[in-house]
């Protein structure tokens, strides 16, 4: 070895204004990080948590009943109204689809993700993500639509029973209570199918996810100590699945509660929440009231989110 | 007496891949059984048709006189230690170990009992409460071995067990493990690509390569008369030579396998072979001096013990052996 080859010094002061900026931010990553995240930080600041706490400052003013305009005075009355019998159905019609749709999306994700994470392999596997996120590529009104025509009383749903030889079926399920109604599509059922497709991906993947990063050898493990595959399934793979599993609620949960467009094209004409939003807003101009409807599905999901963590949902994190 | 575990022509393909082709063997019940091989060389998949994580294409196997085909694992009365331990990271220690016995529905007070003495059985007593990632390497060794023991099971599955620990801690578990076998009389089946493992450890040894048994045997005949060049070659490093070499060496015309501690620095005592070469290079290994000594083009490794006295590189130097060391070897 030649000294010629070597440099003279282990530094190199050739570079330019970059050369400097990159050594000061080398020297500083605090200020590295600092830069990466003020814009984000502004945008998220600025008009997201801007807007959040817009409208919950307005979930606290009220509305005068003869003029119809918003008393700028701090106030629960507005939360008052949400008991009233018309808006605490609304509410619990909306929680109680949002959790139907969640119970549904987890039990018919399940069996989909296991498959797609411990069988499929190459071009399967791919088919897979094609299936699920598919979908998701096309617009969520197209697909809506389709809904309802293929839920229609002279839809292919319909036709399809009938040959199936069950229209007894469909018409006694049709005859239920609160369920039921003149067409599926115009039924809490249709909505809640509609829901469950519309979400399904959301569920599949994080479910997916999780059940990928529990090692096959745990598996083994759990069938070499004697364990038979339904106890393999409650003792292992489901608990490491759960945090997936939560993860997939909370967006079929979250979304199911927020969403007004599906019940008002699918479903009878009574509300959810999200209609009762957007008619509080509009026409009916009481935003104080749409405000406060708003909160009513943050308040669930932090209490849903509190609930899951007690429970252990989040340990294998 | 019923063999622990036995193959009949056992066979294992997977399309084109004979991961397992052909292999017979008899494990005996309280042996301390070594498959010993390089990746890829089958020991692994027999290890995974024991414990019934693959069922053979082609054979026979039974497990103390029964039939094991078709026979899911967990209805098999034997346990594995698994290479990356694979203990369930949502449960504590004493919940990984008390597994076997909660899926079996042992009540609560009597497996966490017994689990608890399986812990300190494996030297970890009071670590129950913690979770697997707060344990080092060798103490999940301990723990997935504790797993297993706790369910008593009449054959023990070792896969590659102390692969991933340092050094003294291996020298450390290989004693223990032993220790255990000795005192607990199961049988162990232990598979590892260590030679030095599986000799110091087994009670006897199959050598695999490329789906097949090379040699079946006590370590010590495994190590001194290897069958074949690749035994010779695997199972510590010997010198193999060529038919002609061997001749020239006073041996018969056949491939054949020279141990390097087998060969001295010196001239022939009464009955011992000489020959002279010259040194070409050597190495300080601390207990030995690895030496390489040309002789007419063939290259002999010699191992000398530390101490004695080395010749400079490039001397002349003379060799001697027991003609009895010079082992000849089938040509496969």
């Amino acid at each position: 070895m030649t000294s010629a080859t070597l440099p003279a010094s282990i530094t190199r002061r050739d570079r330019g204004l970059t050369g400097r900026l990159s050594d000061t931010l080398w020297r500083h990553p605090q200020l590295f990080v600092a830069i990466l995240l003020i814009p984000p930080l502004l945008w998220l600041g600025i008009i997201y948590v801007g807007s959040l706490f817009a409208l919950l400052a307005q979930s606290f003013f009220s509305i005068d009943d003869f003029s119809g305009l918003v008393t700028y005075e701090l106030t629960l009355s507005t939360y008052g109204q949400l008991w009233s019998d018309a808006n605490f159905d609304i509410i619990v019609r909306t929680v109680l689809m949002a959790a139907l749709v969640t119970l549904a999306s987890a039990v018919v994700a399940f069996p989909i993700a296991y498959y797609a994470a411990r069988y499929a392999r190459g071009r399967m596997k791919a088919f897979f993500y094609l299936a699920v996120m598919l979908p998701l590529w096309s617009s969520y009104l197209v697909k809506v639509y389709a809904w309802k025509l293929i839920l229609a009383k002279e839809g292919i749903l319909t036709w399809f029973v009938g040959k199936l030889h069950l229209t007894w079926l469909l018409d006694a399920w049709l005859a239920l209570p609160i369920i039921g109604g003149s067409s599926l599509s115009v039924s809490y059922t249709g909505t809640f199918l509609v829901f469950l497709y519309v979400w399904m991906p959301f569920m599949i993947l994080p479910i997916q996810a999780s059940l990928e990063r529990v090692p096959g050898n745990l598996i083994e493990a759990s069938a070499d100590l004697g364990a038979t595959p339904g106890q393999t399934f409650r003792s292992v793979i489901f608990p490491l699945a759960l945090p997936g599993i939560v993860a997939g609620s909370i967006f079929t949960f979250s979304l199911t509660l927020g969403d007004y467009i599906i019940p008002q094209i699918v479903g009878s004409s009574r509300l959810f929440i999200g209609q009762a939003v957007y008619a509080q807003q509009g026409t009916a101009g009481n935003i104080p009231l749409a405000a406060a409807f708003s909160v009513v599905p943050i308040v669930i999901m932090a209490l849903y989110l509190t609930a899951a963590k007690r429970m252990g949902a989040f340990n294998a994190l | 007496m019923t063999a622990a575990v036995s193959f009949e022509a056992v066979s294992r393909h997977f399309g084109a891949v004979k991961a397992v082709d052909n292999v017979d063997l008899a494990i005996a019940e309280g042996e301390f059984f070594a498959m010993l091989g390089p990746s890829g060389s089958g020991k692994t998949t027999c290890l995974r048709l024991m414990a019934g994580f693959e069922q053979p294409t082609a054979g026979h196997i039974e497990i103390f006189g029964e039939t094991a085909e078709g026979v899911p694992p967990y209805k098999r009365s034997v346990n594995t230690v698994f290479q990356d331990y694979a203990l369930f990271p949502h449960m504590t220690i004493v919940e990984n170990v008390a597994y076997g016995l909660m899926v079996k529905g042992v009540g609560k007070a009597e497996r966490l009992k017994a689990a608890e003495e399986a812990l300190a059985m494996v030297k970890l007593p009071g670590y129950g409460t913690r979770r697997p990632g707060q344990l080092s390497g060798g103490q999940r060794q301990r723990v997935a071995l504790a797993r297993a023991l706790v369910n008593k099971p009449r054959v023990l599955l070792l896969d590659e067990p102390l692969g991933a620990l340092d050094l003294k801690l291996r020298e450390q578990m290989q004693e223990e493990l032993k220790g255990l076998q000795k005192s607990l009389g199961i049988t162990f089946v232990f598979v590892t690509h260590d030679q030095g493992e599986a000799l110091s450890m087994a009670d006897r040894i199959a050598v695999f390569n490329d789906g097949r048994i090379q040699q079946l045997g006590t370590p010590e005949e495994v190590y001194k008369r290897p069958r074949t060049r690749f035994v010779a070659d695997f199972v510590g490093s010997s010198n193999v030579l060529t038919p002609d070499v061997a001749a020239r060496l006073g041996g018969p015309r056949k491939d054949a396998s020279l141990r390097p501690e087998a060969i001295r620095l010196g001239a022939a005592a009464s009955g011992e072979t000489a020959v002279t070469g010259c040194l070409l290079s050597s190495a300080f290994l601390g207990a030995t001096h690895r030496l390489t000594v040309d002789v007419e083009g063939a290259r002999l490794a010699v191992s000398a013990p530390a101490g004695s006295p080395v010749p400079a590189i490039g001397e002349a130097v003379t060799i001697s052996f027991s003609p009895a060391d010079l082992h000849p070897m089938e040509a496969a």
